[in-house]
């Protein structure tokens, strides 16, 4: 069994709660007593039927308000899968969540309401998915039970949001026409639309194949920590020195030929340790322990790569940043700590170029600064060199973060677009 | 050549996540601690942080906030674990916290330690300067532990704001900090309680005793059932019997309730548990039932 984390988006009243409340319900998830205390919680607000949105809003500003605040994670398991839900809310006020629930998922629900159809905010759910490299996305077109279950409406919006889509970075779309209320095609193939020739949503979750989603081509070892035992538990480990990290690209294996940066020297992988004991090979997202042949000065926030396949060493980046701060707004001359992989540094914003506007991707080279959920394209100055892959490539070596250095907050998440 | 998918599995997948959480929290902090209760969580943490860091030691303390009220069996576990790891245990006893005057002991019926160890907690983060703090809580526990951070950001008061989290993405976390301020880490964050049984079993960890199905007298109280023990103060209307019962948390014996149960081995609670339709801390914990938002008031406070 292996794990598939995917995140929803869809605004107000689309039946994001409704569908997920369905997926835990029939998937065994939500408790008895947990549904227990939502049905009397609507009773006590007058509410007829149980509302579902209440498992997940979990705040009690949420509940009072009755709206999502923040990114939510919910889990549930099938015989095949364990599922991780990141979910988000759409109002274009929490871009910045949805940013973040995106950032680490193999895939993601955008939700149409069938009446609507493709609206503004569709759009902007399909550009920020796609700016994260979202690798599988689906298109859920939900209360097919109040337009009769139409063929027609259901053609006609996939025609519309695959046309709009095909600007995008998307790679697999697949388009599932739903009555999360019913439960039409949620977890069993809907007897409503026997037009409809594709799998149910919880089957398409527990198949579509991610495997081969991780970068498995261009090793990358970010050095997370050193290992020297002072007090080793056994005194064969008195000379012990491990670099311990989480692969973040391709497969080593030992006696694989490796680079060290940034010094340029070369060295080959005497034995990959784990505390089970030695493995053959490592891959994303080990965790292990690297030993080497020689004794090269390595430290946290080198990289480890192959000699003919290494990362940029940049200082210069050109980047998509998403600005997630109410306080404060980026500017060109900002100055801020840069955290990429496991390297900090600090970081000085050269130049805004444009300011994205997400709704209609037009471009504003006259904007001067990103407020909250804005997004933009930056170039960076880093004061040390960064061993960075272009985010398209790489999710872990191409995605930073940016934390300001007086409220120590993290205000921006970007994205490595161009490396030089 | 072999074609490999290189699928990996569910709990590989979550103990590589909470191992590069414990690393990155010794590689940036200066003092952190891991909370060490004796309970589940706590001991399926403990063993990561010992695979974190093999072959070396685990390179900081444990803490056990310890109300006096807890089992004499989950005791005498946490004593024999710290000794067989030589790691440093620090107990911070919400005894002394009464003693001192630091908080008022709660009277009658009804009367908990529970909401003390806060000030206990708090107090002993304080005085031991611990910068980071991890702890063993699950995001599927509770509806406000399913909103927190992975690195949840406490202020100088060791308060939790929810609508002010650093926002968190890809495995990058922000550990930055002023002084006197701190860091919870909870590297079980994308655990469920059925991954956590499922690697008790795949790893043949111990666990207390109290966690498999014994003989115990105990009484009745809002549908849980709370042991005979000293420290229970229980009513004439309240009469002992006995069953056989096992816990599925381990917290306080005035607060934590068992189930009845005949499971004897970890096989037969993972099947108990895969089956049930009754979360566990709605089972097993009065502290949760008080209201809609018990948690998050607590959490706020600066409670586990
Ligand atoms: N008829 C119908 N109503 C639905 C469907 N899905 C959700 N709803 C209703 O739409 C309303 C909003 O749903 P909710 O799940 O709260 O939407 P959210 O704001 O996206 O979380 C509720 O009254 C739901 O009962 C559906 O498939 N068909
Ligand atoms: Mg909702």
């Amino acid at each position: 069994m292996d794990i598939l984390r995917f995140a929803t988006a869809g605004s107000v009243d689309d039946g994001k709660s409704t569908l997920i409340g369905r997926l835990l319900f029939d998937s065994k998830a939500i408790f008895e007593d947990q549904l227990e205390a939502v049905e009397r919680t609507s009773r006590d607000r007058g509410t007829e039927y149980t509302d579902l949105s209440l498992l997940t809003d979990g705040l009690r500003a949420e509940r009072e308000q009755g709206i999502t605040i923040d990114v939510a994670y919910r889990y549930f398991a099938t015989p095949r899968r364990k599922f991780i839900i990141a979910d988000t809310p759409g109002h274009i006020q929490y871009t910045r969540n949805m940013v973040t629930g995106a950032s680490t998922a193999d895939l993601a629900i955008i939700l149409i309401d069938a009446r609507k159809g493709v609206l503004e905010q569709s759009r902007r759910h399909a550009f920020l998915t796609s700016l994260l490299r979202v690798p599988h996305l689906v298109l859920a077109v939900n209360k097919m039970d109040l337009v009769d279950y139409s063929q027609e409406r259901f053609e006609e919006i996939r025609e519309e949001f695959t046309a709009f889509a095909s600007k995008l970075n998307v790679n697999d779309l697949t388009f599932i026409p739903i009555s999360a209320l019913n439960g039409d095609n949620v977890v069993s193939r809907s007897e409503n639309m026997p037009w409809y020739q594709g799998t149910s949503l919880l089957h398409h979750l527990e198949n579509v194949h991610i495997a081969s989603d991780r970068n498995l081509t261009d090793v990358r070892f970010p050095v997370q920590y050193v290992i020297r035992p002072q007090r080793a538990t056994d005194h064969a480990f008195h000379d012990y020195r491990g670099y311990a990290g989480q692969v973040a690209g391709g497969v080593l294996k030992p006696g694989d030929e490796v680079v060290h940066l940034p010094s340029g020297l070369t060295t080959r992988i005497a034995s990959i340790d784990t505390f089970d004991g030695p493995v053959e090979e490592a891959f994303p997202p080990m965790s292990v322990t690297l030993r080497f042949e020689d004794d090269l000065d390595i430290s946290r926030g080198d990289m480890i790569a192959r000699p003919n396949n290494q990362p940029n060493a940049a200082q210069d980046l050109e980047a998509m940043v998403c600005w997630m701060a109410d306080t404060s707004k980026l500017t060109p001359r900002s100055k801020l700590t840069i955290k990429h992989t496991t390297r900090t540094a600090r970081a000085l914003v050269r130049d805004l170029q444009y300011r994205l506007d997400v709704n209609t991707l037009h471009r504003d080279e006259e904007a001067t600064s990103l407020g909250l959920n804005e997004i933009g394209r930056v170039t960076l100055r880093v004061t040390q060199p960064l061993f960075v892959d272009d985010y398209g490539r790489n999710r872990l070596t191409g995605g930073f973060i940016l934390v300001d250095e007086t409220t120590n907050s993290t205000v921006a998440a970007g994205m490595i677009m161009e490396t030089r | 050549m072999l074609q490999r998918d290189y699928t990996t599995s569910q709990l590989d997948v979550l103990e590589a996540e909470a191992i590069h959480i414990m690393r990155e929290v010794a590689a940036e902090f200066e003092r952190p601690c891991l909370l060490f209760s004796g309970g589940k969580d706590s001991i399926v943490m403990l063993r990561i942080a010992e695979k974190a860091f093999w072959p070396a030691p685990i390179p900081f303390p444990l803490m056990h906030v310890d109300t006096g009220h807890n089992f004499d069996e989950v005791i005498e576990f946490r004593d024999r674990r710290v000794e067989e790891l030589g790691a440093k245990l620090v107990v911070a006893s919400v005894q002394d916290s009464i003693d001192q005057g630091r908080v008022t002991e709660q009277t009658g019926r009804r009367a908990s330690r529970n909401r003390l160890q806060t000030t206990t907690l708090l107090d002993a983060i304080e005085e031991q300067r611990y910068d980071a703090v991890f702890g063993g809580a699950r995001r599927d526990e509770e509806k406000a532990r399913a909103k927190e951070r992975v690195f949840s950001f406490r202020d100088e008061f060791g308060q939790w704001d929810p609508k002010n989290q650093r926002p968190e993405l890809w495995n990058l976390y922000n550990g930055r900090i002023a002084q006197g301020e701190h860091i919870r880490v909870f590297p079980l964050s994308n655990w469920t309680e059925l991954d956590v049984w499922d690697y008790i079993r795949r790893e043949g960890i111990e666990i207390p005793s109290i966690y498999f199905a014994h003989t115990r007298k105990v009484f009745e109280r809002d549908g849980m059932l709370l042991p005979d023990a000293d420290v229970v103060q229980r009513g004439d209307d309240e009469p002992l019997f006995e069953a056989v019962v096992r816990y599925r948390t381990v917290g306080d014996m005035t607060c934590t309730g068992a189930v009845q149960s005949s499971a004897a081995t970890v096989e037969e609670i993972i099947e108990e548990i895969a089956a049930t339709r009754i979360t566990e801390r709605g089972a097993t914990r009065a502290d949760d039932r008080a209201s809609e938002a018990a948690m998050e008031d607590r959490k706020r406070e600066g409670y586990f």
